[in-house]
């Protein structure tokens, strides 16, 4: 029995829309597991965000329209991005448009409004998060390029269905340009979806927080879709790593027994990763953010080694 | 092991001693130089084994065997004694601009890929490919003794740039006599044991093992 490419397409969006908390949920039970501490539960992010829409926005006085505009612009680039990121099929209707390239791009936008809208209300701390964000960016988003170009390098294209057919069909992992490149892509995803030793999710300790400076003004239903589609992008990276590095599961064909088989593999794939993830969080401390150019200069020169190692040794 | 995995392995492997070549060149603390040492040394120990199974060399299990005792136990235990001696073990160096410093051994590693080109294209051997990572080890060894100031790290440098040279003998031509290999890891053996005595006398000397302090050794005038 086939599935129409369409109906994968939209189950990928609800994917990304509805397992992405419970992703971030796993993430943080995992956390309190390895504090020792009691968790909140799987379900947490999804009460969060009921309890965040059922209350009131409260704007400042002199919010533009980039202000009110920003958390749905970020929201729908989050979702769309679940359109063209293979997750589930190889086979989808939106591959055809938009390639990797694209993909990052999408992600540049949701982090320039955001960076606006820090700077929209004026507050001295939506600047300094605005100012560290784009800092951070610049240095992130060409190793991020870079990291990509291995990849695309080693299947010819840079279509991210097309790349996760050739990895999943190739005959050796052994390929040094993409194990360069997965170690870039690691610290690359760290830094983008502020995870420990670049910035710290979970506290709003003024000294040290990046993301959470930018968004400090949102309230109600603006920090519900906010909040929803920073989950959504630790999601949609841990999938995008999977679909360029461990493919393996994934429907290649429209049967949809192999779509169910891919949800599984996927849903294990998570959780691995998930607890892969704290592990890397346990085990380092925050960083200064002085030396984040360093962390970032060397997830660029994982990215470079890795083209480098494709011209030099494949 | 058929040839196509056995060349994979080994491409994965010099991969993985371009990587610890890097690392040496970024990192401060001493302790962790001496572990990427280390490192680097059993990583192309493992090489040199699967090259010698592989192309049916056996004298390089001898030369593989020379590498893991010398470079991955005895040279990094006589340069751990010396640190603790020396009272340097938890000495963090200040090294340029470790963004710059990086960029510059990209430069290096182009580089060494394009003067390696024509020998790829003359060669047949199965290691052929990895020998501009060897030459970018040498390189990269060389980057190190320029960048760093300590007397102790310049060294670690020198012992890298050496491991690079192995490398690249393995790589290019299956390994050198057994002869030169021996007398080598004797020269390496010695000149540890000189770095030793020289570390001992500029220490006593500046109370330092910064090379910076040398300037002070011309006469006044």
């Amino acid at each position: 029995m086939t599935v129409h490419p369409f109906i994968i397409g939209l189950a990928q969006l609800a994917l990304v829309l509805f397992v992405a908390p419970a992703f971030a949920g796993w993430v943080k039970m995992v956390k309190c597991w390895f504090q020792g501490r009691t968790s909140p539960g799987l379900f947490q992010p999804y009460r969060d965000i009921v309890k965040l829409f059922s209350k009131d926005v409260t704007l400042a006085e002199n919010a533009s329209w980039i202000f009110r505009f920003t958390p749905y612009l970020v929201f729908g680039v989050s979702v769309l991005a679940g359109g063209i990121i293979p997750i589930l099929s190889t086979d989808l209707p939106l591959s055809a448009t938009a390639d990797v390239i694209a993909l990052v791009a999408l992600f540049a936008i949701a982090r320039f409004f955001t960076a606006l809208a820090g700077m929209d209300i004026g507050t001295a701390f939506g600047g300094m998060g605005s100012s560290r964000e784009m800092t951070i960016a610049s240095l992130a988003e060409p190793a991020m390029l870079m990291a990509v170009f291995a990849v695309s390098l080693v299947s010819k294209s840079t279509s991210l269905s097309q790349m996760a057919v050739v990895v999943s069909q190739g005959h050796s992992m052994l390929r040094p340009s993409l194990v360069f490149a997965l170690l870039a892509f690691i610290l690359i995803a760290l830094a983008e979806t502020g995870r420990v030793p670049v910035d710290n999710p979970a506290t709003h300790l003024e000294l040290t927080m990046i993301h959470e400076a930018m968004i400090l003004e949102y309230s109600g239903r603006h920090l519900a879709l906010i909040e929803w589609a920073g989950m959504m992008k630790l999601f949609l990276f841990t999938v995008l790593g999977i679909a360029s590095f461990f493919p393996w599961g994934i429907a290649l064909n429209d049967d949809l027994l192999s779509v169910l088989a891919a949800f599984l593999f996927m849903l294990i794939k998570l959780a691995i990763v998930g607890i892969g993830l704290i592990m890397i969080e346990t085990g380092l401390a925050k960083m200064r953010i002085f030396r984040i150019t360093e962390f970032l200069g060397s997830a660029f020169l994982f990215a470079t080694l890795g083209m480098l190692s494709y011209f030099m040794l494949e | 092991m058929n040839m196509q995995l056995a060349s994979q392995i080994n491409s994965l492997l010099a991969a993985m001693i371009l990587l610890t070549a890097f690392a040496l060149v970024v990192q401060r603390r001493m302790n962790a130089l001496l572990h990427l040492f280390a490192w680097q040394g059993f990583l192309l120990a493992v090489s040199t084994a699967i090259v010698g199974y592989v192309g049916g060399a056996h004298d390089l299990y001898i030369s593989s065997v020379l590498t893991l005792s010398l470079k991955v136990v005895l040279l990094p235990y006589i340069l751990h004694k010396l640190i603790v001696k020396l009272r340097i073990h938890k000495e963090v160096e200040t090294v340029v601009n470790i963004p710059t410093t990086m960029l510059m051994g990209i430069v290096l590693v182009i580089f060494s890929y394009h003067l390696t080109a024509p020998i790829r294209e003359l060669s047949t051997l199965v290691t052929r490919s990895t020998l501009a990572v060897a030459l970018a080890t040498v390189m990269l060894g060389f980057l190190m003794m320029i960048t760093r100031k300590h007397a102790v790290t310049q060294i670690i440098g020198f012992l890298a740039m050496e491991n690079g040279l192995l490398f690249a003998a393995t790589s290019a031509t299956y390994g050198m006599p057994l002869v030169v290999e021996l007398g080598v890891a004797l020269d390496l053996l010695i000149a540890a044991f000189i770095f030793g005595m020289f570390f001992f006398h500029i220490s006593t000397t500046f109370d330092s093992l910064d090379v910076d302090q040398m300037a002070r050794l011309k006469e006044e005038d």
